[in-house]
């Protein structure tokens, strides 16, 4: 395993989600994605904090990868994807939609930035 | 025959003034791929490839983009010798969501590359082409976006790893590559076109196939593949075990080196050297082993 892939574990969570873990409630951050955005672009989260990512697109299929920490969930429209997060290192970990959706479609990127 | 060779040797000779060469080996081959040795299989042959000319382009990073791929028909047609054959790995034409314009920047570049002395083509689909309507109006355009061709000792297949937007190859294509290879002997060699790397060069930079991995697996079979693509607009070498990979300059506008910069974004224009980081590569195939010699041809300064 990589240092970049042991930095975070990631679960994708395919239409569900466990509402907590032991002790330690899961926040859900709602992340939309459409051509050619993501809002919000930049995520802030907290080592050792489990969050559950919520994607929705808001018009196509789209993806989201963040490849340094082996993400790489696809969103399909009507059907949020969800995917797990517990942050063990800070660090600032780019994500951009991996689904090709047009002409903007470079841009839409954003970032992950894990705080101590 | 012999005028092919000496020119073709002295050409290689000479690059070192206008252009980088890189052998890619192919060696230790020693019987050709092709059925019955004949006088073709043993014919050294070059063939020239072409890339991301994103017809239909506009917009600062190459202000000139309606003259880059009739000039670089133009250096094609001036080459001192015809090539065998012409390979255009892939984005042919600039993405559009109107699919009239689509099909309309295809017919148009195809007009013009019918100005090519070579009439023997190649092409294949990138993500502009192909991604947005799964590679629809690419095949009606230009027929099926994988296939493979035998060619004077060396078997061809192209894949295309576009026409899923999720920049897969699928385990469909996936068994249609061992099928075609089924008959090849391993020693023999084999060069794949595609048009994003097989290899993860820079996912993050969405510089990979999802599933490339499978492929070069499947690949690492035949002791000499050599695979040639484009997408990152940019000359670039690598190995991943015996397989080399060895990516096209493109036609339209360079972008940087991978992950050399915070964000991908294309090279910015210089007037004083409008044609900077384009190209397109010449591959010569020589000898009983069919080794590969690369030469790589910039479209600066008419060299």
């Amino acid at each position: 395993m990589t240092r970049a892939a042991s930095a975070v574990l990631a679960i994708l969570l395919w239409g569900w989600a466990p509402s907590a873990t032991a002790g330690k409630p899961e926040r859900v951050i709602h992340i939309t994605a459409k051509r050619f955005e993501f809002a919000p672009a930049t995520i802030e989260l907290k080592v050792g904090e489990p969050v559950i990512l919520e994607l929705s697109s808001l018009d196509r299929k789209h993806g989201f990868a963040a490849p340094d920490l082996h993400i790489n969930a696809v969103i399909q429209p009507g059907k949020p994807t969800r995917v797990r997060l517990v942050p063990d290192r800070a660090g600032t970990f780019e994500f951009h939609c991996s689904v090709f959706c047009g002409s903007g479609h470079e841009d839409m990127t954003g970032q992950l930035v894990v705080r101590p | 025959m012999s005028s092919f060779k000496t020119n073709r040797r002295q050409f290689i000779k000479l690059i070192g003034v206008g252009g980088a060469v890189f052998a890619s080996g192919l060696p230790g081959v020693r019987r050709a791929f092709g059925g019955p040795k004949s006088r073709n299989a043993a014919e050294d042959f070059f063939f020239v490839q072409l890339s991301d000319t994103h017809w239909g382009f506009s917009g600062p990073p190459n202000p000139e983009a309606e003259n880059t791929l009739k000039e670089a028909v133009a250096r094609v047609n001036a080459l001192p010798q015809a090539a065998d054959f012409i390979v255009f790995t892939g984005d042919l034409t600039h993405t559009t969501d109107d699919a009239a314009v689509r099909r309309k920047r295809m017919a148009e570049f195809k007009e013009i590359v019918s100005g090519l002395k070579v009439k023997t083509r190649y092409y294949m689909p990138g993500e502009h082409d192909a991604s947005l309507d799964a590679g629809k109006a690419f095949q009606e355009g230009f027929g099926r976006t994988h296939y493979s061709f035998d060619h004077k000792g060396v078997h061809f297949s192209v894949l295309d790893n576009v026409s899923d937007p999720e920049a897969k190859l699928g385990d469909a294509q996936i068994d249609w590559l061992r099928g075609d290879l089924k008959g090849v002997p391993a020693d023999a060699p084999v060069v794949i076109f595609t048009h994003r790397p097989l290899f993860d060069l820079a996912p993050q930079w969405d510089w990979a196939t999802k599933d490339g991995a499978k492929a070069i697996d499947l690949l690492g079979h035949w002791k000499h593949v050599t695979v040639f693509y484009g997408h990152i607009h940019q000359e670039h070498h690598q190995m991943t075990g015996d397989i080399a990979h060895h990516a096209a300059k493109s036609l339209i506008f360079p972008l940087p080196a991978p992950m050399s910069v915070a964000k991908k974004a294309p090279v910015a224009w210089d007037p004083e050297h409008p044609r900077r980081g384009l190209g397109f590569r010449e591959i010569t195939a020589s000898g009983p082993e069919r080794a590969l010699a690369l030469k790589e041809d910039s479209m600066e300064g008419g060299k």
